[in-house]
């Protein structure tokens, strides 16, 4: 159409609502848009349609009774956030669970890495139109679900750790298991990056889409792999080392861009990395017991309950008292799969906590989404929001 | 590290700071709310504390004799070295209000509206305090001591009743939300 | 809804109508999985080819509630989504069916509190409820497989507007 034409053409904007129930929202939020033809001139998102109250929750429960509800944070990498909230309790408490202990909840975080950063590229992929690899990414997340299931009894929400520990050891043949399970992910992983990498189909839609300065990614909190991506190789494994990740040799993958193929780029790599942790925990594993030796906060063993007093007094106490972390106030972070997932309690001597902050490391990032928006066409939009990983339990809360 | 860029800001600020501590390993600086912004401008702009991490508030009802009851706590790090440190100003019950950081970090904007909708803190300067997680109808601060954890405002009419948690209150109706919700026709 | 009032005398073929309807009904659901929270992992590994609910036929989600015969309440209902889920439940067209999926939407699960709904049978009616935080795939097939044998045992009238959709005014 000629120009002259297109200034005699009356057109308003069209405003749509993106959401909270669609199929390429992976979990539930809206976003208001106001467009001209294809492209977004405004956006406004409104998260919240998940908000369950986890804050309100905590400050009525006992310090272990929360677990539960961190597991159902990020649910797809859960054993991260129960080993963020445990590490923020223990560093109230001032205690340090044993070595063995720390590498079972390295290892298991990774594996739950692994799943987190499966279903998000299995989301981006199913959205751009290609389900196959959706199955094909699925399947190997099922790998990780029956180990974890061998491990914790459950698929999804596992509430595995403890203040000062974890529930229980890992059960005979886990490592041979866990060693047969590595390769068959790496045979998924190059098939699926044979698929897509250099497919061009692929890098059309997400090639220089979404696009995110370093400066403002800075501005905003955003951290992860959504940072990653635009070259800032910040990661808290390697800044600021927890549990024994410094005795781990792991890289942490970076783009330069900042757009949805680099992001999609980082969280591929980042399985790899995240595999060979796993390979390497799984030969370095200590023998030990796992949980603290301390009875302020370590249930006892069964026998000592049912065969001495001590041991059932100790029970009742800590089932029905739990425990009591001295009055003070503490932040720990962790890396989570889609960046550094803080825990912020605040203890009074009592029970209960006064505050349990969790700090979404997508909240941050979905503020910025609206304004990276702003520009691209609809169709870009579900290419933007795949790669941001919003889950909406973490989001929310 | 951090702990000599916590000197620097007691030694700039000595009338703002009203008490700080190391406690586990976190620098932690507790200042007047009237110097907010000043301390902040200064954390940005020459301690290089550019990465934006938490903002958060806390309840503290009828715990600490003597101080205000709203503790509003922000996090932050430098992408230089990994510093970090945690900077918290007391707010009083009538009217909590502090100076909003939007025009200093891009992150604060979410998180002041998250935090003005659950406590009811005003932040100036924040020019878009609409409700975030929370719908428009909702009455109240949730996050609040004073506000039962099981009290629901439902949006739409219910098709039965929801039991609450703990005993309600007597001038509840049967159901356990406004009495302009119930089910029964009004003849 | 009209061969249903036609047949009403003729009870044999009547009934036949009943099970070949049914029957067609049964094997060939057009989900709307209206996915919220922590569930709806499940429900993708439900859908996947591990566990496959596709050999029920019921393997394309129609994300149109135009399109779509039973809507999969996964995962918890907040009070800011109720009024949505209410109306995506008012545009779809009878006959419809409601599969609450996971204790939220049963029965609010754990989320006892000032945001969520206590079960989303408060906002609409259910047909079958499956419970589980979150509940296995295996689970989820024991209930759909509930939903189809409810499916079956209907009558032809069962979905007029006076015998189950009725609602609040």
């Amino acid at each position: 159409m000629e120009l002259e034409d297109k200034k005699d053409l009356e057109s308003d904007l069209l405003e749509v609502m993106l959401g909270p129930s669609h199929p390429a929202t992976h979990g539930t939020i809206q976003m208001r848009l106001k467009l001209d033809g294809e492209k977004v001139v405004f956006c406004d998102v409104e998260p919240g349609y998940l908000h369950r109250g986890f804050e309100k929750e905590c400050e009525d429960h006992r310090w272990n009774q929360i677990f539960p509800y961190t597991d159902r944070l990020n649910y797809v990498s859960p054993i991260i956030n129960n080993v963020g909230f445990a590490m923020a309790v223990e560093k109230l408490c001032d205690i340090e669970v044993p070595v063995r202990c720390q590498y079972l909840r390295v290892m298991l975080s990774e594996m739950t890495r692994i799943t987190d950063h499966l279903t998000c590229l299995a989301a981006v992929v199913m959205e751009l139109g290609a389900f196959t690899a959706f199955l094909y990414f699925v399947k190997a997340r099922e790998l990780y679900y029956n180990l974890l299931e061998s491990v914790t009894g459950a698929r999804l929400t596992y509430s595995w750790l403890r203040v000062g520990g974890a529930r229980w050891d890992l059960p005979d043949g886990f490592t041979a298991k866990a060693k047969a399970a590595i390769p068959e992910t790496r045979r998924i992983l190059r098939e699926i990056d044979g698929l897509f990498t250099k497919n061009r189909i692929f890098m059309d839609r997400v090639v220089n889409i979404g696009v995110i300065s370093r400066e403002d990614a800075i501005s905003y909190g955003i951290t992860g792999p959504f940072l990653r991506s635009t070259g800032v190789g910040y990661d808290v494994r390697k800044a600021h080392p927890y549990l024994v990740y410094n005795e781990f040799d792991f890289e942490i993958p970076t783009g330069q861009n900042g757009d949805s193929y680099d992001r999609y780029s980082v969280r591929m790599r980042e399985m790899e990395q995240s595999l060979r942790i796993i390979e390497q925990a799984i030969t370095k594993l200590p023998a030990g017991p796992v949980s603290i030796d301390d009875s302020r906060f370590t249930l006892p063993d069964k026998e000592a309950v049912y065969n001495s007093i001590e041991g059932t007094i100790n029970h009742f106490k800590l089932v029905f008292d739990d425990i009591h972390p001295p009055p003070g106030e503490a932040y720990a972070y962790v890396e989570g799969g889609n960046g550094e997932l803080g825990f912020y309690v605040v203890s009074d001597g009592g029970n209960k906590p006064v505050k349990c902050r969790c700090r979404p490391p997508c909240f941050p990032i979905m503020s910025a989404v609206g304004g990276i928006i702003v520009g691209h066409m609809l169709a870009d939009i579900i290419a933007i929001f795949g790669s941001v990983n919003m889950i909406g339990g973490e989001m929310d809360r | 590290m951090s702990k000599e860029l916590l000197q620097k800001v007691l030694e700039r600020f000595p009338e703002a700071v009203e008490e700080s501590h190391s406690l586990h390993g976190d620098e932690t600086v507790r200042i007047k709310p009237e110097r907010w912004l000043a301390v902040f401008s200064f954390l940005r702009d020459h301690l290089e504390f550019d990465h934006w991490i938490d903002l958060t508030a806390v309840d503290y009802l009828g715990r600490e004799q003597g101080l205000p009851r709203y503790e509003v706590v922000v996090h932050l790090r430098r992408m230089k070295d990994g510093g970090r440190i945690r900077v918290k100003a007391r707010l009083s019950e009538g009217g909590p209000a502090i100076d909003s950081l939007t025009s200093l970090y891009k992150g604060a904007a979410w998180m002041e509206r998250e935090c003005h909708e659950m406590y009811g803190i005003v932040f100036k300067g924040n020019a878009d305090l609409r409700p975030l997680l929370l719908y428009p109808e909702f009455k109240g601060y949730p996050l609040r001591k004073d506000y039962p954890i099981d009290k629901r405002q439902p949006r739409i009419p219910l098709l039965g009743s929801e039991e609450r948690r703990f005993p309600k209150p007597a001038d509840e109706t049967a159901h356990g939300h406004d009495p302009a919700f119930s089910r029964e026709k009004k003849q | 809804m009209g061969i249903e009032q036609r047949l009403q005398g003729f009870d044999f073929i009547a009934t036949r109508a009943e099970f070949f309807i049914n029957w067609a009904r049964k094997w060939s659901l057009f989900q709307y999985p209206f996915v919220t929270a922590c569930c709806g992992m499940e429900f993708m590994s439900t859908m996947c080819s591990h566990f496959d609910l596709a050999r029920f036929g019921a393997e394309f989600p129609r994300f149109t509630p135009r399109q779509a015969d039973f809507l999969v309440v996964v995962g918890t209902i907040s009070h800011k989504q109720a009024p949505i889920i209410r109306r995506v439940y008012e545009q779809m067209c009878a006959p419809k069916w409601v599969i609450a999926f996971g204790v939220c939407a049963c029965t609010g699960g754990f989320y006892d509190n000032y945001a969520t709904v206590q079960g989303v049978d408060k906002v609409i009616p259910v047909d079958v409820y499956i419970p589980g935080c979150p509940p296995r795939p295996e689970m989820v097939f024991d209930g759909f497989m509930m939903l189809q044998d409810k499916i079956q045992k209907e009558k032809l009238d069962e979905h007029c507007a006076e015998k189950k959709y009725r609602l609040l005014p």
